[in-house]
């Protein structure tokens, strides 16, 4: 199993949002996590990458335990997480958002290859390399967000909210695009608004309600509940 | 105006000039605010200080020591860094300043009130070099530090700083070691300001602890944020203009830091890249002027 999350409870200033989640995401997969605004979906990508500390529970990563963990030796480990809104860095340029993870770590990464994957998925990232990130489109801002998380060529992508702020068409783009990274051997877990086009290509999916995993299964069987038909597909 | 003065003013101004290049690495590339650099600039004049009154080494073989001890003291000093919040850092900072004038001030070892007096200009050869000499000994100084900070912001280590600096938990997942960086960032400022204190310890001739107030350290911040946050140029010219303003409007003094105060504000609101920053209003005029230069060439 590729990751493995037992049990975990996190908290913040003592108000647990997050109670005894366990699920896993094997490689290759593409595995959703739905919830209502509010259900500790941001919080749960958070305790995966190290930056909210866990509370109870444990993680592993590639059958090594990695709960204590800092959230830079995580991405070395690859694990990448792409957080609500990208994130980029609005003052450094677009290829300075690109390079800077792969000339920190030389040694790991082969920068030129990856950089083509990047590019061969969001070619608008090349015309746009000298210009600052924050000046970016919204769009524009995700792509390269993406392409940043891709540049240390992870084995597990964590992506929150992807969808967030893109017109419809870009959406599907953006969610083919993901698609894709499966046959570069990228494993995703993602929150998502947009249930059906996320179940659309996931594998697997889970319900996180009020912070505890209510139901889980394969995509089909997810748009098959009443109760994914009635809360977020609106059915 | 004697030469002697404009001299004396050019020799402040570039020990300034280097203070802020310092204080740069830390507020302008990884964003952690002190108020607290006359602290460290205390750190670098008294060691400087003691060793050369109490320990007769010289100008040459206390400075070696007296910038690995300012580098030391400011990665001590930053630890807290790594536990506060940006808010709480700029408190933490503040309490520096008074850190370090406590203990001068009650200490005899540190001269006390008193200070400590008799720190003597550099030779070069036995010879006693003056102030033209001592000032250019100075500017080779803040030559050597715009060349390291030109070099440094080339690197992709300025780079890890500021993206720690705009979004830490950004750059931890993408596998950026924020602590070390934040260290790193200390450890150049603490230096370049030790540094800026051995000069202005040799060439005051004296310490005392009321030199290093944190009045001091509002006035270098002013200095840094009007030039512009982040970049070299305007690090320099934030010093030589608010060092050099004050000396020729003797009025401005008795309000110094009512003007600082309010011009720190202003700044802040109004050209919050800094006056020669990206995009503020100085470099814009001059991105205007090359502009017109080089359509006038193209079309003679
Ligand atoms: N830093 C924080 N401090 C305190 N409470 C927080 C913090 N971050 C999140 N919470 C709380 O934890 C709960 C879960 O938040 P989280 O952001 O994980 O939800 P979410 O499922 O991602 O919601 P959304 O769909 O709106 O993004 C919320 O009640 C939120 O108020
Ligand atoms: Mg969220």
């Amino acid at each position: 199993m590729l990751l493995n999350v037992q049990d975990v409870e996190i908290a913040y200033n003592r108000i647990k949002v997050l109670w005894g989640v366990t699920l896993c995401v094997g490689e290759g997969e593409i595995v959703s996590l739905l919830g209502a605004n509010g259900a500790g979906k941001s919080t749960l990508l958070k305790g995966i990458m190290g930056i909210a500390p866990l509370h109870r529970g444990s993680i592993s990563f590639l059958e090594k335990d990695v709960s204590k963990k800092r959230p830079w030796e995580k991405a070395k480990m690859g694990v990448a997480y792409i957080p609500e809104g990208g994130r980029v860095f609005p003052d450094l340029t677009v290829e300075e958002n690109l390079m800077l993870i792969a000339s920190l770590h030389k040694e790991a990464f082969d920068v030129k290859e990856n950089l083509d994957l990047v590019y061969s998925l969001f070619p608008v990232l090349k015309e746009r390399l000298q210009q600052k990130a924050g000046t970016l489109s919204g769009g524009e801002r995700q792509m390269l967000a993406i392409g940043r998380a891709l540049m240390s060529k992870p084995k597990l992508l964590l992506i929150d909210e992807v969808s967030m702020g893109l017109m419809p068409k870009l959406v599907s783009e953006v969610f083919n695009t993901l698609s894709l990274l499966k046959e570069y051997g990228i494993s995703i877990l993602l929150t998502e608004q947009n249930v059906p086009e996320a179940l659309a290509i996931s594998d697997r999916g889970y319900v996180l309600e009020n912070g505890r995993i209510t139901i889980s299964g394969n995509s089909e069987e997810l748009l098959g509940n009443e109760m994914v038909k009635t809360s977020f597909l609106g059915l | 105006m004697t030469f002697g003065y404009i001299l004396s003013i050019a020799t402040f101004a570039s020990i300034y000039a280097i203070l802020i290049l310092g204080l740069n690495i830390l507020t302008g590339y990884t964003k952690q605010v002190s108020l607290g650099h006359a602290a460290f600039f205390a750190i670098g004049a008294y060691t400087q200080a003691l060793l050369i009154t109490k320990a007769g080494l010289t100008f040459w073989s206390a400075l070696p020591l007296t910038i690995l001890l300012s580098m030391i003291i400011g990665v001590v000093m930053g630890l807290p860094s790594l536990r506060v919040s940006d808010d709480f850092l700029v408190l933490t900072t503040i309490g520096l300043n008074f850190i370090v004038m406590g203990i001068t001030e009650y200490f005899d070892f540190f001269g006390g009130a008193m200070g400590i007096i008799g720190i003597t200009m550099p030779t070069i050869g036995g010879k006693s070099i003056g102030t033209t000499g001592y000032f250019l000994i100075t500017l080779s100084f803040l030559l050597l530090t715009i060349c390291i900070c030109y070099l440094f912001s080339k690197t992709w280590g300025r780079l890890a700083m500021e993206a720690t600096g705009e979004d830490e938990d950004a750059a931890q997942s993408l596998g950026i070691n924020t602590s070390i960086y934040k260290m790193y960032a200390f450890a150049l400022s603490s230096t370049f300001t030790g540094l800026a204190g051995v000069l202005w310890a040799h060439s005051i001739g004296s310490v005392f602890p009321r030199n290093f107030s944190f009045e001091m350290s509002v006035l270098f911040l002013s200095m840094l944020v009007f030039g512009g946050l982040g970049t070299i140029r305007g690090a320099v010219f934030g010093a030589f203009v608010l060092y050099i303003l004050p000396e020729f409007f003797r009025f401005i003094e008795n309000y110094r830091m009512l003007v600082y105060g309010g011009m720190l504000a202003m700044i802040v609101i109004l050209q919050p890249n800094g006056i020669l920053g990206r995009g503020g209003l100085l470099d814009r005029c001059i991105l205007r002027l090359v502009k017109k230069k080089a359509e006038t060439q193209e079309i003679s």
